[in-house]
């Protein structure tokens, strides 16, 4: 059930969402595609490139989309994708 | 996004850097299971000089030679066998059986149904998809009727085992079932297990796109993920017997949190008061 | 001071089932998995009721292939730990008895040998199994068998079986035929601080740089550290390096840890293997006998003695690995040698293969005929 804010929380500015630093071990990866077909707010998309093991890895397609869910680190089944959460700037 | 050359991913703690990456294929389950199971003991923040892992024959059984900890790779069937005299001889130990669907219900499937029954202090996980993979995709005791596979191939003539409720008439109490694509609550679910005393068991439905899901209308792995978002509803606490696992529908979720004497609470015991009987006779 | 009741120091009236548990518990053993078959029940019933006396555990597990399983896990975690079966559950334990070779874990299996093949005769004694003991399960490995011809000998050699087991980190069989399982005998136990144990040898590195399965000194044996002991160390049953990996696709893998398993028994067979001589030295014509035979050669060579033929015994009490080296002694002086067995033709064969100049007669018996020393008397005047 999507979550309906009947009122204002107080401090509503206050809460910033995490803002995630993706790391992506490209040679690891066995491009599966749960990353990318998972990511709640689509950051990840396939990239042209082709790695060791001649499949496409993923890359970032927007990075400011990305939440810190780290649900790409979870799905991943090779230990190829995972997600830090960046340092909050100015101050929160 | 960062880029390096030498990236080190935090659960590589839990892990033999040297034996990764590993020998699954792409999109194979099991990499999830592995993550999960060592994500939940992340979590607990778990000693891992006590911790065993045990595995039997099959893909999955490779699990063992990853995990950094104590582990041991058994015969077809015998992990659960192998780990009732590791946990009897080191109770402090915790000892957790990952195999698969194969090894721990067929030529397992005795071991299995005496250590529910004894409830001894092991932790079962099992990764159910649906084959025999690592031979090749031969029809195991959890392939559905009519799906097809090398030793099936005119469609399953067998009606296939509903695992959650074997564990539970068989006396475990702790059984949940959850699939690959459910990893939050499946972590959960390996944390609460392993807080957990008695025989616990897990089923995850995992994806074999390479071998199954190619002779069953599923090649990729996103397509069998897909079908297992798509088909499995959550029933916590419902009826094992009647939770199916159909191409139609697979219900998941806990579905016996009970509490019983162990095996060991009861033999310690008994060793306690034959030993002072014992010292009072001397 | 607290009784040591693992030790029942003293004087004992005693089936030889009996006293291989009370051998067990004098050699450590505080683990027993096992499942009940005739004739080697009365050791499950005997380590049942007295494994809780000492600490230890008991458990009746749902097969002997789970039996097999749970000893070996119980090894890997320190405890010494034991089985016994027949000859039905010998052929059950065979898979797991290779995981133990490969994964050398010490164990000791009692195998009480009954009538055979399949159900056969489960309360009479055979010893069909002999040759089972040593190539029962595939592949390539080595392992020791022990035969106690009396009660006192069923106590002693299962210590000594415990001893050997840690040793070598080997499975050690005690075959023990039903008759000698179920004969009731004198036993002296002794002291405990008389009894000498031997204990697997543990790891001196630290965890980073601990390899199970690198031999450590001339024997052969690497060093064995538990679960639990903060090594995080893999075995496996698959062809495995020395860190205990998985390496499949290496013919110098496979070839330099099944050759180690095996050179390691070969190796030491002099320090391992043990034999009774009895009047062998000027001996003209030989017995070679193991187990309960064993006692009826005795008479008929003591007969023999007293009519003037020069006839000398050789009791095998290891079987595997066979004492080449001690027939070898007498076989090219004592060119007549006469082998007696409750089998239709087990040992006999290893006889043949090592005395090949002499001149080998077999007795065969089956069921509960056991011989008798006047048979085995007239094949030693009859034989040429």
């Amino acid at each position: 059930m999507p979550v309906r804010i009947w009122r204002k929380p107080l401090d509503l500015e206050k809460a910033k969402p995490p803002k995630g630093e993706i790391h992506i071990i490209k040679d690891r990866c066995k491009g599966c595609g749960y990353c990318i077909e998972y990511c709640p707010r689509k950051v990840l998309e396939e990239s042209e490139e082709i790695n060791k093991r001649g499949v496409h890895p993923p890359q970032v397609a927007d990075e400011s989309k990305c939440v810190v869910c780290s649900f790409c680190t979870a799905v991943c089944p090779d230990f190829a994708i995972f997600v830090t959460e960046k340092p909050c700037e100015g101050g929160c | 996004m960062v880029q390096h050359e030498n990236i080190f991913h935090p659960m590589e703690v839990f892990l033999r850097k040297s034996r990764i990456p590993h020998i699954w294929c792409s999109g194979c389950g099991n990499g999830i299971i592995l993550h999960s199971f060592t994500e939940a003991v992340k979590e607990l923040e778990m000693d891992l000089d006590k911790i065993v892992v045990v595995s039997g024959i099959g893909c999955i059984g490779r699990v063992a030679g990853y995990v950094n900890m104590d582990s041991f790779h058994t015969t077809h069937g015998r992990a659960i066998a192998f780990a009732t005299g590791v946990k009897l001889a080191n109770p402090e130990l915790t000892v957790v059986v990952i195999s698969g669907d194969g090894d721990l219900f067929a030529i397992g499937g005795n071991h299995f149904i005496h250590a529910a029954r004894r409830n001894i202090d092991i932790k079962v996980i099992c990764a159910n998809n649906f084959n025999y993979g690592m031979t090749g995709g031969q029809q195991g005791p959890t392939t559905p009727l009519e799906a097809y596979t090398t030793t099936s191939p005119y469609g399953n003539i067998e009606h296939p085992f509903n695992l959650v409720h074997l564990a539970a008439a068989s006396g475990a109490t702790y059984v949940a079932r959850w699939t690959t694509i459910h990893v939050r609550r499946l972590t959960a679910s390996i944390q609460k297990m392993l807080q957990k005393r008695g025989f616990g068991f897990i089923e995850v439905i995992s994806p074999c796109p390479e071998i199954y899901g190619r002779r069953n209308k599923m090649r990729t792995g996103l397509e069998m993920m897909n079908w297992l978002k798509k088909v499995s509803t959550i029933k916590n606490f419902s009826d094992p017997a009647k939770a199916e696992v159909s191409r139609e529908k697979i219900v998941i979720g806990e579905f016996v949190d009970t509490e019983k004497p162990t095996f060991e609470t009861i033999l310690y015991e008994t060793i306690r008061w034959v030993q002072e009987k014992a010292e009072q006779g001397e | 001071m607290t009784k040591n009741r693992a030790v029942l120091t003293g004087e004992h009236f005693l089936s030889g089932d009996l006293a291989c548990a009370e051998g067990a518990l004098a050699a450590g053993c505080r683990f027993f998995a096992g499942y009940p078959i005739t004739p080697a029940t009365e050791i499950a019933e005997r380590m049942a009721l007295r494994l809780p006396e000492v600490g230890g555990i008991y458990i009746q597990m749902e097969d002997e292939l789970a039996s097999m399983a749970a000893i070996i896990g119980a090894s890997y975690a320190g405890l010494k730990s034991m089985t016994a079966t027949s000859g039905p559950g010998f052929s059950l334990m065979q898979e797991n008895i290779g995981l133990a070779a490969m994964t050398e874990a010490p164990c000791v299996v009692v195998n009480v040998m009954r009538g055979g093949p399949s159900t056969g005769q489960p309360t009479k004694p055979g010893q069909q199994d002999v040759m089972q003991a040593k190539w029962g399960s595939h592949g390539d490995y080595e392992i020791i068998a022990l035969s106690p011809n009396s009660v006192q000998e069923a106590f002693n050699l299962t210590i000594e079986a415990f001893n050997l087991s840690e040793a070598y980190r080997v499975p050690v069989f005690l075959l023990m035929d039903e008759s000698v399982a179920h004969m009731w005998e004198k036993v002296v136990i002794p002291r405990a601080e008389d009894i000498k144990l031997v204990n697997r040898k543990k790891p001196s590195v630290p965890p980073g740089e601990y390899a199970p399965f690198r031999p450590e000194g001339d024997d052969l044996v690497p060093p064995m550290a538990c679960f639990g002991e903060g090594y995080h160390f893999h075995a496996t049953g698959l062809t495995h390096d020395e860190l205990g990996n998985p390496k499949t696709d290496s013919p110098e893998t496979q070839f330099n840890l099944v050759s180690r398993l095996c050179e390691k028994i070969r190796r030491n067979v002099d320090k391992i293997t043990k034999t009774e001589k009895v009047m062998l030295d000027d001996a003209e014509v030989a017995v070679i006998a193991y187990g309960v035979v064993s006692r009826s050669a005795l008479s008929a060579v003591k007969k023999a003695r007293e009519k003037g033929i020069k006839a000398g015994l050789l009791r095998l009490i290891t079987l595997w690995p066979f004492p080449e080296r001690h027939i070898a002694e007498f076989a090219d002086r004592a060119k007549r040698i006469v082998v007696p067995e409750l089998n239709y033709g087990q040992i006999v064969r290893e006889v043949e293969r090592v005395a090949k100049n002499a001149s080998i007669k077999f007795l065969p018996k089956l069921g509960e005929d056991l011989h008798t020393p006047s048979e085995i008397l007239k094949a030693l005047e009859e034989i040429e």
